[in-house]
């Protein structure tokens, strides 16, 4: 039945098999007496070349090698979601109560809880003919996700029995349905699928949804659509890994899939604690009901690292399947890309650019074009976006991950040393960052927020970006020489700044921001502008403006207007007009 | 029971090829008798049916094809522990170096370790005090991080790290027992000397244990001794509920060592020359640091490296930033003014200091003095840039009062003498004092409450 084999050669975690025995390739094997998870990833006449996904320390030669018959896959049924997982789904919790503080190799534990009975609704009954994605059945999951069960994709047929609704385990059969050849097959709610390979889906939609953040520099200047790709790179220190848990606490999705990638362990414990206090302001659930975490972290095998990308994205996609709205944070994308090229040198490939090997890029795009807004096979619409932190080199956004992922995402959100530095975060510098969603959205933001949303976001950009050359005429001879039309300006881009972008990730109203209140308090600062703009043209001089604290205040807006008590900001108008009058009169 | 084996196919550098051997193991630890008298110990690194590459922890000089005999030991590299180790000294291979003979082991461990469970994590929350202004202010160590010094050769990192050492330790409430793991790669003897004659001085050395691999030490060697060291700090702490702070000294020399193996083995090289593999085995090393749920003790790291040509971008310190939880970047340009600790705090950072401080750890004012500290100080830069260009004498008022700020900041936040330990109170006041050089419209970091609160404090104190 199953192919076996003997360990010929043993080299850090990739080992050969001498001669062809029937191994298929990406075929998921067992290595040696502990009976190590590996993979197959190379075939040829003289050898198998076999990935471990656990340190090989140990193995020795003659040991036996014997194939699971199918490809690495992900187990897919109630019992994901809140779950900690290592890279190849194996829950880490349940091995930390079974084998203490540290994680021993060859650990063999059932990749989701089998005993635990599920409360089920069968939706199906006989007679009822269905495909690839139909929903059987359903199982409050969490408070926030309904478990919708599916016939897995590459099936049909006809229900010929079904389940009372009651509670199962998930291996228990739920319904039988007869196939078109005349067979009959038992559903369970558990269902496999191969990590390497797309779940099919309907067809694509534009990606012309925002997936709102609650962070106003995403939100209001780089927007990232549902069903959209965006890199977040920065050296280290500049923030990344902030930003995505701010993402990952906020934005609007329905399921968040947070996969740390050759990360530290010390953040994923922080990401498991938070989110199982955390409440989510929109369904006042807990973040970690609607939240599963993969963890590989940096000190965990390296091939298991390179597989946790694609066990995120096949579990997201299932959830997607089911009609929900996915974003995946992926932490970091470097380090998976260093995987590739640590497995690349072991197997002595031709190297490309630095060491990398030659397929990172359509490695890359293969990962990203796994997004999408999407209509599926059962008729619902889901989306997967995938956020993938980039961990650059030296911080050098020249070396090839960063260029190659720069060609597949469309919003790229560049982390800046200096701002970071300076202790502005997030530190997203909006010069070097962009977002191709803006025209997608536009009649997202005009039918849900304001149609004068997206003037106002141009106006603010257009004073950032003369700010930055009035900075460099700045540099040379000092802001006293500028004329008071541009010192305005340069006020005006320093409430921007410290006003809008800068956002406080431990305050408790700054956290996140709606966006009705992010387009009112675009609107205040611009309206202050265009009120000191008319001062200015008048004659009087910036000192004076700067003298009744106005811009302070503006400033303070973030922390002063609590993000339900939307009225105050007339005050702030009233104030602008009131301080405009005031200035008028007294310097008639 | 083991077999030995008469002779070596091949030699070349640190590594041996070994043919016809039978049962050798991945990562296998193997003796080698040469000559019959001159014992050394290898490492197995690959093997291919029959045939063993051994990496061997010593030189090879004097060892030739016919006249060695090699056991295969049965196990991987391994390290004999008991409570003895403490007050004593080892070299990077765990073999005492001291004269008092050998210890008396209660465990023996793999030195290799295992990843620890993030689930079994605790994460880091309580605050060491180091008594230094810029790391307890701006960049705070955690008990259970790993805060590694980025220096430059001729800086005076060792120093520093000596000091938080002596004064983390004597800061300790006393019914906690701390320890100190020292582990030296590559280092010179004048070095590893000094931080042996500061141990005894201020009387911690009772509780230090130490591995040397000093720079005419064996290169493989080198590649073994902080995981020695780490296994011994993870047995003091986890099974001993310890507080242990490891102090890792030099991580560029640890480095270079792997890039010679690496050469010398044929491999294909990925940035600089150095292995593909580096970034994993130093995560390694880094994720060893930290708390675990249940267990009294504590690992607190701080790996020190000297980042050549002061590059930060070095693959060494970047890949380290990648994995630490934060750095202290020490800058040539504030020793030359003679600042000690030169500690430049923009590119500093502590990531966990966030969850350690505050009201129920330090003081409420922490985070947004720390906060406005670092904005200001990034505003110095600006300000001295541009005065580099126009003249001091034209720039704004604001600017000048930025300048003014800056030079305190340095003489009188980050300098601090030798010996001097300053309480977190002290810390934080000198901060306010110096803030108050500034503008009260510049302080836009502060929370307004807590800015009325302090300033306000701090005005009638003047």
């Amino acid at each position: 039945m199953s192919v076996t084999g003997n360990i010929y050669g043993i080299n850090g975690p990739i080992i050969t098999i001498k001669g062809n025995l029937g191994f298929q390739m990406s075929e998921m094997v067992y290595v040696g007496g502990q009976r190590l998870v590996g993979e197959v990833i190379a075939l040829n006449k003289q050898e198998t070349v076999i990935q471990v996904f656990e340190e090989t320390t140990g193995l020795r030669p003659g040991e036996v090698v014997e194939g699971a018959g199918s490809a690495i896959c992900v187990t897919l049924a109630p019992g994901i979601i809140t779950n900690i997982f290592d890279g190849i789904e194996r829950p880490l919790q349940l091995i930390g109560q079974e084998n203490g503080a540290y994680i021993p190799r060859g650990v063999s534990v059932d990749l989701l809880d089998k005993s635990r009975r599920w409360e089920t609704k069968v939706c199906v009954k006989c007679g009822d003919v269905v495909s690839g994605g139909t929903v059987i059945a359903q199982v409050p999951e969490t408070p926030a996700i309904l478990h919708k069960v599916m016939v897995p994709p590459d099936m049909d047929g006809m229900v010929i029995w079904m389940a009372e609704d009651g509670s199962y385990t998930i291996d228990e059969p739920l319904v039988t349905i007869r196939k078109p050849d005349g067979s009959e097959q038992q559903l369970t709610m558990t269902q496999r699928w191969p990590i390497r390979i797309p779940r099919p889906i309907h067809r694509r939609y534009p990606a012309d949804r925002l997936l709102v953040t609650g962070q106003r520099i995403l939100d209001t200047l780089f927007p990232i659509a549902k069903g959209g790709t965006a890199a977040i790179p920065g050296g280290f220190g500049t923030g990344k890994t902030m930003t995505q848990h701010q993402l990952a606490k906020w934005s609007d999705a329905d399921i968040i899939i947070y996969i740390g990638c050759g990360e530290r362990g010390n953040e994923m414990t922080n990401v498991l604690e938070e989110f199982s206090k955390l409440t989510d302001p929109k369904t006042g659930n807990l973040l970690m009901d609607r939240t599963t975490l993969i963890a590989n972290t940096s000190n965990m095998p390296v091939a298991a690292r390179e597989a946790s990308i694609y066990t995120g994205l096949t579990l997201a996609e299932y959830y997607r399947d089911m009609g929900y709205h996915v974003a995946i944070m992926a932490d970091s994308t470097s380090r998976w890309a260093e995987a590739l090229r640590e497995l690349s040198g072991r197997l002595e490939e031709m190297p490309a650019e630095e060491g990398f090997p030659a397929y990172l890029a359509s490695r890359l795009s293969a990962f990203y074009e796994r997004a999408g807004y999407v209509e599926n096979l059962n008729g619902t619409d889901g989306s997967v976006t995938i956020i993938g932190a980039v961990s650059p080199q030296g911080g050098d956004f020249s070396e090839p991950v960063t260029q190659n992922t720069k060609r597949f995402v469309r919003c790229f959100l560049a982390l800046d040393k200096a701002l970071a530095y300076a202790r502005h975060y997030p530190a997203i510098n909006w010069l070097t960052s962009y977002t191709e969603y803006l025209g997608d959205l536009e009649d997202w933001y005009g039918a849900n927020v304001g149609a004068d949303f997206i003037p106002c976001r141009n106006e603010l950009l257009h004073i950032l970006t003369t700010e930055s050359r009035l900075n460099e005429i700045v540099k040379l001879i000092g802001s006293d020489v500028l004329p008071d039309d541009q010192k305005l300006i340069l006020e005006i881009a320093r409430v921007i700044r410290l006003g809008f972008l800068q956002q406080n990730a431990f305050h408790a109203e700054d956290t996140f921001v709606p966006m009705e209140k992010q387009l009112e308090m675009m609107k205040v600062i611009l309206y202050l502008y265009e009120k000191c703009k008319s001062l200015i043209d008048l004659g009087m001089p910036m000192a004076l403006l700067r003298e009744n604290r106005i811009f302070e205040k503006v400033i303070a807006i973030k922390y002063d207007v609590a993000n339900k008590d939307m009225y105050k900001f007339e005050e702030y108008h009233q104030m602008i007009d009131n301080f405009y009058q005031g200035l008028m009169e007294s310097n008639a | 029971m083991a077999i030995e084996y008469l002779g070596l196919s091949d030699i070349n550098g640190p590594l041996i090829v070994l043919e016809g051997v039978k049962n050798a193991s991945y990562e296998e630890v193997v003796e080698f008798v040469v000559e019959g008298k001159q014992h050394k110990k290898g490492r197995i690194v690959a093997v291919d049916e029959d045939k063993a590459v051994i990496q061997v922890f010593d030189n090879t000089d004097g060892m030739s094809l016919q006249n060695t005999h090699t056991r295969l030991s049965g196990h991987p590299m391994e390290i004999g522990l008991s409570l003895e180790i403490l007050g004593r000294t080892f070299n990077g291979l765990g073999e005492p170096i001291d004269g008092l003979g050998r210890i008396e082991p209660e465990v023996v461990r793999d030195v290799n370790g295992l990843p620890l469970n993030p689930c079994t994590r605790e994460y880091p929350r309580n605050y060491i005090r180091t008594g230094i202004s810029a790391i307890d202010g701006l960049t705070t160590l955690i008990r259970g991080q790993k805060l590694p010094i980025f220096s430059g050769n001729g800086l005076p990192h060792d120093q520093l790290a000596a000091q938080i050492v002596e004064q983390a330790s004597l800061g300790e409430d006393s019914k906690e027992e701390f320890g100190i793991v020292f582990a030296a790669m590559g280092l010179k003897y004048d070095v590893a000397d000094f931080f042996r004659r500061r141990f005894e001085e201020s009387g911690v050395s009772s509780h230090v244990t130490m591995f040397l691999n000093l720079s005419n030490d064996p290169v493989a060697e080198r590649l073994i001794t902080p995981k020695m060291a780490l296994t011994a700090a993870e047995y003091l702490a986890f099974e001993k509920n310890m507080h242990i702070l490891v102090i890792l000294t030099d991580m560029t020399s640890y480095a270079e060592a792997m890039r010679e193996i690496s050469a010398s083995k044929g491999e294909i090289p990925s940035r600089k020359g150095y292995p593909g593999y580096l970034y994993s085995e130093l995560a390694t090393l880094y994720e060893r640091a930290g708390i675990v749920q249940g267990r009294e003790g504590s690992v607190t790291q701080i790996p020190i490296l000297t980042m050549p040509n002061d590059d930060i971008t070095h693959p060494i310190p970047d890949l380290t930033g990648y994995i630490t939880e934060g750095q202290i970047v020490l800058e040539r340009s504030l020793h030359q003014k003679n600042i000690y600790p030169p500690i430049n705090v923009l590119p500093s950072l502590s990531r966990l200091m966030k969850d350690g401080i505050g009201d129920e750890y330090t003081r409420e004012d922490h985070q947004d003095v720390a906060n406005q500290l670092f904005s200001s100080y990034a505003r110095v830069g600006e300000a001295r840039d541009l005065a580099s260009v126009i003249g001091e004498d034209e720039l704004s008022e604001t600017d000048k009062k930025y300048l003014e700020f800056g030079a305190c900041f340095e003489k009188e936040f980050v300098a601090q003498g030798l010996n001097e330990n300053r309480t977190i109170e002290e810390t934080l006041d000198i901060g306010w004092r110096l803030l108050h050089i500034l503008p009260r419209e510049e302080l836009d970091r502060i929370d307004t409450k807590i800015l009325e609160k302090y300033a306000d404090a701090e005005e009638s104190r003047q």
